[in-house]
């Protein structure tokens, strides 16, 4: 078994170690507390939901771009929501909407995001031996792979998933009369959201706790590697926001089961008159967008630290501005709490606090904007090596400007009562947030590839998939802002009902078979990702020539991570090509004592400090070598 | 058929996507590219970025401008001329930094591509540089959005005295239409009074109610203000007119409105597009079940004196069904007699 191998490696390196380890198969593939494997643990699953949530977007894109098709060959897998005249039936449309929402966002962006690269990176990059607790680490994978199974049964149950859009509305998603996914398939919804915001939880907690408690010697705050900043933030925008989903679906629960009316009121359905009365369906959205929008930083932060991490390594250049890259994540992590209203300008709520929020929404364009020209200058007179990881880092940078500018229409009040829940929408937060958080996925994957298995992602595999991803992705949303001008809702069926919307039939067309291409370039992914891990080249233990500590340990770092002392920390993350050194990176273990041919004036003054405090130590140590 | 094709075309993709992969692994064995830090695809792949440029470039303004008349929806309402122009400044402003930026993303790729004799020069910051990209999209913001402010404020200003009142009652799935009748005041509702009668759950104890009317279709006059409001009866539905650039969500248990200025019929509609079948709708883009899709209701515009015209024409809740007035109190039955009445001359 694989075991056998990995155990042996970790045998030889484990002089200096205290801890031992004897794993079987259980404590190192499944109940692992290393912070590795449950990173790996997640990436797997979230690249699995992946799979799923892009192939339901599949299925409905079929009926969007071809509503005469005859999908009769789906019946072996959808049975009985395909009618008898071969149509997907249209409550099962909503329902596969529904799920294509909630896999994607919660699933693969959050957990497949932020669970895998936060795991596997901070103790990593921070230079600690595991996570602050590995117990609440590996409850927290155990967490979501519980509120995995339940969402995947949900798939399969007679009254179908839950349809009432990701955002789960009330009273459509209360009322069983009103759509039979509100039945079963709501309640399975309900759990598993409520085990994946425990989840989320007992991860953010161990995020922060990390990085502050277990940073390494030197590595101060200023110190970190923007990825780790990235990470940090999006655990506590998680644990701030996420609990008020919790309140938000419990009350939901309430409604459903025990008769309350927290969100109804005044409600006929089915022939009768419900008794609630007094409730509000706007307090859900409150509650639901007070995490809803927040959510969105949680999917695109750590795609942003990502992102910069790989293109200062590829620049080979340090990455520009990084006190303005730290200032604007911070900026963009308290704002982000104080726009959620911005989905809700026509939903009935007092046009007065719509005013305020869309002051408070296109505030947040500012640091998002200070983000984009620093990328774009840190490309600028760089030494650019196209690793797919770097490719996958550009195009991010690309949806996130295309993206990101149709916020600026959506967040003014005045226009988005005409783009609201239009196609313009789907187009806007596919690119910004959905296609551009899974590049910056695919981005870590590709870079941290080798770190993580010890072999290396085939790189012309990589470009292949990265061309076709990227022109795919734009040939997919770009249309979409087209056919949202021209007020296409969302959620719809068919268009034909409708005079506006009866046109586009080949934009749609076009839209689905672009969408069907990408979805199949996913599999040259696939192939290269599992092919890879058993047959790739093997890599070396620093392939990118790369500053960060994660590259100091050996090629298959062992639990504990560093085999002897943890290292220490003397510089910053960003001293690519630095002038007068002879390699273009310095490693952050590097002294600054070490490279004084290379040092800034204000580094000279540090040297000083550094020499000191080395000295100090080392009497420490002589100290206690004494002792034994 | 389809199933058979897109079969045949994926696997026709994977067995070649593994001949390449195949044949370049061994290639770069040979060559010992491995071992290169940037190998010949570093420029094909720089190449790459501004073909992706001048091409999708190229498709963008081509489609943009040859589609236009297409996607840009006529307009027929006073604050949907407002709306429209704020949308145009705005997408002139960040089109101009759509493009630039993407010009600079593809083109750095291409100038800045690996050679092993330069070094990249070290820049790690520039606090002036930092301080412009604040304040200048600040700046920029600022204006957007307090043009946007002023026209959302004026748009959601409460809605003039004589703003002709229509209701619309969302729910699965149409629209049901009722107008205040002379007095231009809607009765009182209840959802608890619902029947199969009274769809609406009218109260006819209140007098308002009496000279309430339904309708098939939503009838307004041109150039008069116009108040939508807004209820639903069992979800979430939202009211949207597109080419009045209106839009509200309907609300179990909360009424919500939004008032406006038609500024063509629909026969100055039918003559300006040339299309004898134009008709304004409402759709409803609130996610609501099955038939979200099918929730249709025809808005008629039509001029002030035709407009009042029809409303002498139509028949009230009570004139249309004596029976909805059993049971009411005396002094209610007779004011509903007198409507009977006027009906019958």
């Amino acid at each position: 078994m694989a075991t056998a191998s990995v155990a042996h490696h970790d045998g030889a390196v484990h002089d200096h170690h205290d801890h031992e380890h004897h794993d079987n198969f259980i404590t190192k593939y499944i109940f692992s507390t290393d912070h590795k494997m449950i990173g790996k643990q997640f990436l797997v699953t979230g690249i699995f939901w992946a799979i799923i949530g892009g192939f339901l977007s599949i299925l409905f894109r079929l009926q969007l771009g071809f509503p005469e098709m005859n999908l009769e060959f789906l019946r072996p897998l959808l049975g009985g929501w395909i009618d008898e005249g071969g149509k997907l039936d249209p409550t099962f449309y909503l329902a596969l909407v529904t799920m294509h929402g909630t896999i994607m966002v919660f699933f693969v962006l959050t957990a497949g995001l932020s669970g895998t690269f936060s795991n596997f990176l901070i103790p990593l990059q921070i230079g600690a031996r595991d996570m602050a607790s590995g117990f609440m680490n590996m409850l927290s994978y155990w967490f979501f792979f519980l509120s995995s199974v339940i969402m995947f049964i949900s798939l399969f149950i007679k009254t179908g998933p839950a349809g009432g859009g990701w955002v789960v509305y009330p009273p459509l998603s209360a009322l069983e009369q009103a759509i039979p996914g509100s039945g079963l398939g709501m309640t399975l919804w309900l759990v598993a959201m409520t085990f994946f915001i425990a989840s989320s939880l007992l991860g953010g907690i161990n995020y922060i706790t990390t990085v502050i408690n277990l940073r390494t010697k030197g590595m101060s705050f200023s110190r970190l590697p923007l990825t780790i900043w990235a990470f940090f933030l999006t655990a506590v925008i998680g644990l701030l926001s996420f609990p008020v989903l919790f309140a938000a679906a419990l009350l939901l629960v309430f409604d459903r089961s025990f008769g309350t009316s927290f969100y109804l009121s005044d409600i006929y359905v089915a022939g009768e008159a419900l008794p609630n009365t007094g409730g509000s369906p706007v307090l859900y959205q409150h509650l639901f967008w007070f995490l809803g929008h927040p959510e969105v930083y949680i999917v695109l932060l750590p795609a942003l630290g990502i992102t910069s991490e790989v293109i200062a390594t590829n620049s080979r250049k340090p990455i520009f501005g990084y006190k303005a890259m730290v200032v604007s994540m911070l900026g963009i992590t308290i704002l982000s709490f104080i726009v959620w209203a911005h989905h809700m300008f026509v939903s009935g709520m007092n046009p007065f606090l719509g005013s305020i929020f869309m002051f408070l929404t296109l505030i947040i364009a500012v640091p998002s904007a200070v983000k984009v020209f620093n990328y774009l200058t840190t490309l600028w007179r760089g030494n650019l090596i196209f690793t797919p990881a770097m490719l996958f880092s550009i195009g991010l940078v690309s949806f996130f400007i295309s993206g990101g500018l149709t916020g600026i229409f959506l967040g003014n009040s005045a226009i988005d009562i005409q783009l609201h829940d239009t196609y313009f929408v789907v187009a806007h937060f596919h690119l910004v947030m959905g296609s551009a958080s899974f590049f910056g996925l695919l981005a870590g994957v590709y870079h941290w590839f080798p770190k993580m298995f010890g072999r290396m992602l085939d790189a012309r595999l990589g470009y292949i998939h990265f061309w076709l991803t990227f022109v795919g992705v734009y040939m997919v949303f770009f249309p979409m802002h087209y056919i949202g001008i021209a007020g296409f809702p969302r959620r719809y069926y068919s268009w034909t009902n409708f005079e506006f919307s009866n046109m586009y039939t080949d934009l749609n067309m076009f839209v689905s078979v672009a969408a069907i291409i990408t979805f199949a370039a996913q599999f040259i992914f696939l192939f290269n990702f599992f092919y890879s891990m058993y047959r790739g080249r093997k890599a070396t233990q620093n392939p990118w020539r790369s500053t960060t500590l994660e590259w100091t340990t050996p090629i298959e770092p062992g639990h504990g991570n560093w085999p002897g002392e943890i290292p220490t920390v003397y510089r910053w993350p960003y001293d690519y090509s630095k002038p007068g050194a002879a390699e273009d990176f310095i490693p952050q273990t590097v002294p600054l004592s070490q490279t004084p041919e290379s040092n800034l004036p204000h580094e000279q003054e540090l040297v000083k400090l550094e020499l000191e405090i080395m000295k100090d130590e080392a009497e420490v140590l002589v100290a206690n070598e004494s002792k034994h | 058929m389809y199933g058979f094709l897109i079969g045949v075309g994926v696997l026709l993709l994977l067995s070649i996507i593994w001949m390449v992969y195949r044949i370049q692994t061994l290639v770069s064995v040979v060559k010992g590219s491995d071992k290169k830090i940037a190998t010949g695809s570093n420029k094909i792949n720089a190449i790459l970025f501004v073909v992706f440029l001048l091409g999708t470039g190229f498709l963008m303004f081509w489609y943009s401008i040859k589609e236009f008349d297409n996607y840009q929806l006529p307009v027929a309402s006073e604050h949907g001329v407002i709306t429209d122009q704020l949308f145009w400044i705005t997408m002139a402003v960040t089109g101009i930094v759509f493009l630039i930026t993407h010009v600079l993303l593809f083109i750095f790729p291409y100038k800045y591509q690996y050679k092993e004799d330069r070094k990249a020069s070290f820049y790690p910051d520039n606090n002036k540089l930092e301080i412009i990209w604040t304040v200048v999209p600040g700046v920029v913001l600022a204006g957007l959005v307090i043009s946007g402010w002023m026209a959302w404020s004026d748009i959601t200003a409460p809605a003039p005295e004589k703003a002709h009142v229509v209701e619309i009652m969302g729910y699965q799935f149409a629209w049901d239409v009722r107008y205040p009748g002379k007095d231009n005041v809607l009765g009182d509702y209840d959802y608890r009074l619902i029947t199969a009668s009274n769809s609406h759950g009218v109260d006819f104890t209140d007098k308002n109610s009496l000279d309430d009317f339904p309708s098939p279709k939503v009838v307004i006059p041109k150039g008069e203000p116009v108040l939508f409001k807004i209820r639903a009866r069992d979800v979430l539905h939202s009211v949207f007119a597109p080419h009045m650039r209106l839009k509200m969500d309907a609300v179990p248990g909360m009424p919500t409105r939004f008032w406006f200025v038609p500024t063509k019929t629909t026969e100055e509609m039918r003559a300006e597009l040339n299309d004898p079948e134009f008709e304004y709708e409402i759709a409803c883009t609130e996610i609501c079940g099955r038939g979200h899709f099918s929730m249709k209701k025809v808005i008629e515009v039509v001029e002030p004196e035709a407009y009042q015209k029809w409303l002498a024409e139509q028949k009230s809740f009570i004139q249309q069904n004596p029976a909805l007035a059993e049971g009411l109190t005396p002094e209610m039955k007779e004011l509903a007699e007198i409507q009977l009445s006027e009906s019958k001359k």
